[in-house]
């Protein structure tokens, strides 16, 4: 450690403070099981919609994004633009309807919705799964910023980003996990925004041209031709698919009060996500100009982190650094307590709050021992497998969570005909392609040809492999068509409003 | 006049009496009649058909954009301003884009379901 990393210490320091503390006033405002789930269903669209916010900006979108726009041009602008996009076909296919369906979690939902304990039980393992590959760079990008900013050993950033979830999850639930989820989706944009003026006018002040627009920087297409074209394709279906599958996006829908609510919070997410994304590829590309040897290296992901430095001398770079320090240490709390929720919740529905040796706990032990399996399980397998690359597990998540809880939202929504054996063959189908992809793209080392590109970037035959699946066999088992699939549909559609049956 | 009875009956001098008590269609939709299949049909469709809309919209501008710059190179090589045109495509005005197109749907989505519970509430006589 030296003087360079004061800045950082601070920063963390008062993330931290501030996190726990927030998390502790929301400790007296929550007190029953559904406290701890949803927030007792009771949060207002603007505050909902900045916890959202706060939640979905990980590491990837602050950190990532700038160091792979640095090294590979406007092709990675993708990224930004599916995850945004992503809560558009959100809006418009399944705020709504998800808000009234009136489950806590995706397996409550599946459960509801196709009457099967089996479907359930796929589901809870699904989103066990999708949540932890999320949680696991979480953790390992924690584990790089602490240690580029501030020379501690890669482990200490897994055990405190850990620790500090674990405090505030199984202390307040839900109902504080709201507030500082809202609290760090200003803070991040704070972040970045601030450091980002002062940098854009040292910039024009320098007068030094725009990046050279060549090797391909400002094409937005993957290169290599059709396989470019491809990749950039499948990076747009699995973005602008895999958010309405996301286990910690999908569980702060049921946090609005009606359906209503949640299409507008949607909208709002919209609105903040936008403006946050302006961001991260304006780093990328000062960094073109002032840090060009950063480009292609491990370091391109500590862009962000690094360019106040690089531009500015004395007490001012100091102080930016340690703003965006305390900016990506947020992402990291915030991303990973929402996707622990998830888990959380999962697991003390399915697993902790289970009968065991005759004896059953209740409702909040369970998820508070959920919690603790949900956070420790991640953080262990980040400590013992040092670097997986942090936007590739990313992105794998989002293919996975658009190849199978996609296809059984759109089609439980807005189709009648869906079964329960439909429901696990393509549930099944998309698990299955999906896991097979990653576990051939950890394999390979250097993708070369079509085959490597296709399991490389799965979502473009995945999702249609898993949602034809899931209509071909439902239609084949038509006689299981669950008998309140019309009274469901009814709670689905019609607003509270009116004085209907709802099952 | 003390061979007069008792006073008649006073009688309030009203309309006809109703023929049917007033039931609303929600009862359609509880009972799960096929008139109350067709108005959730109806529901159910004219949401689908704009979300579908939207997203047509969506594919048609933002997703086309690849293969516009795949078949038409020179795209990469356009500069608005001094800045590439795929940055000023991505990195800025696509967000204000989905803004709107997510505002439409909004405001759309709620007059569908306002004009339903009005056809559902509107008692029949």
């Amino acid at each position: 450690m030296n003087l360079d990393a004061a800045p950082g210490i601070v920063a963390v320091t008062l993330v931290t403070i501030a996190t726990l503390a927030i998390g502790t006033w929301g400790l007296r405002l929550s007190r029953t099981t559904s406290d701890f789930f949803v927030a007792s269903r009771s949060v207002r669209p603007r505050l909902n919609a900045s916890a959202i916010g706060g939640e979905y900006l990980s590491a990837a979108s602050f950190l990532g994004v700038a160091g792979l726009v640095l090294t590979f041009g406007a092709d990675m602008l993708w990224y930004p633009v599916g995850w945004t996009a992503g809560y558009l076909v959100l809006l418009v296919l399944v705020a709504a309807p998800l808000r009234r369906s009136g489950a806590y979690t995706l397996p409550d939902f599946a459960e509801a919705r196709l009457g099967s304990r089996a479907v359930r039980s796929v589901c809870s393992l699904l989103v066990v799964a999708v949540g932890w590959l999320y949680l696991l760079p979480q953790f390992q990008g924690a584990g790089i910023t602490l240690r580029s900013t501030l020379g501690a050993p890669t482990w200490v950033g897994p055990v405190i980003v850990g620790l500090v979830v674990l405090a505030n999850v199984t202390s307040g639930g839900m109902r504080s996990i709201t507030f500082v989820q809202a609290f760090q989706y200003w803070l991040k944009l704070t972040a970045l925004l601030v450091p980002g003026t002062v940098l854009v006018a040292v910039w024009a002040d320098d007068s030094t041209p725009f990046a050279s627009g060549s090797d391909g920087w400002s094409v937005p297409i993957a290169a290599g031709g059709g396989e470019g074209l491809y990749v950039t394709y499948s990076l747009i279906i699995a973005t602008f698919l895999g958010t309405m599958g996301l286990p910690h996006v999908v569980v702060r829908f049921y946090t609005n009060p009606d359906g209503r609510a949640a299409r507008r919070t949607t909208l709002v997410v919209l609105a903040l996500l936008g403006v946050f994304y302006l961001l991260p590829p304006l780093y990328g590309a000062l960094g073109r100009v002032y840090a060009p040897e950063l480009a292609g290296t491990r370091r391109s992901d500590a862009l962000v982190l690094e360019l106040p430095r690089i531009m500015l001398d004395g007490p001012v770079g100091e102080l930016l650094t340690g703003l965006v320090t305390a900016g990506a240490f947020a992402a990291f709390l915030s991303t990973s307590s929402g996707l622990s929720i998830a888990v959380a919740g999962v697991l003390s529905q399915d697993v902790t709050g289970r009968p065991w040796a005759g004896r059953r706990l209740g409702g909040v032990s369970a998820f508070r021992l959920g919690a603790v399996v949900a956070v420790t399980v991640p953080c262990v397998v980040a400590l013992a497998v040092p670097n997986l690359g942090v936007a590739r597990a990313v992105g794998l998540a989002f293919a996975m969570a658009a190849s199978t809880f996609c296809p059984l939202l759109l089609l439980g929504i807005w189709w009648r005909r869906l079964t329960p054996t439909g429901a696990i063959a393509g549930l099944l189908a998309g698990g299955v392609g999906c896991s097979v992809a990653i576990v051939w793209t950890l394999v390979v080392s250097r993708p070369d040809g079509w085959v490597d590109t296709l399991m490389g970037q799965p979502a473009a035959w995945s999702f249609p492999l898993a949602i034809t699946t899931m209509v071909v066999v439902s239609l084949l088992t038509a006689a299981r068509i669950p008998a309140h699939t019309g009274r469901f549909l009814v709670r689905l559609h019609t607003p509270e409003v009116l004085d209907l049956d709802r099952g | 006049m003390s061979d007069q009875g008792p006073a008649p009956e006073r009688v309030r001098v009203s309309g006809p009496p109703r023929r049917r008590t007033p039931t609303a269609r929600t009862a359609d939709i509880d009972d799960e009649t096929r008139l109350g299949g067709m108005y959730m049909g109806s529901l159910l469709r004219e949401q689908l058909r704009l979300a579908l809309g939207i997203l047509t919209v969506l594919g048609l501008t933002v997703g086309l954009l690849p293969l516009a710059f795949h078949l038409v190179p020179e795209l990469s090589g356009t500069e608005v301003l001094g800045v590439p045109l795929a940055w000023v495509l991505l990195g800025v005005l696509v967000y204000p884009w989905l803004l709107v197109l997510g505002w439409v749907y909004v405001r759309r989505a709620e007059r569908n379901e306002h004009d339903f519970a009005e056809l559902v509430t509107e008692v029949e006589r």
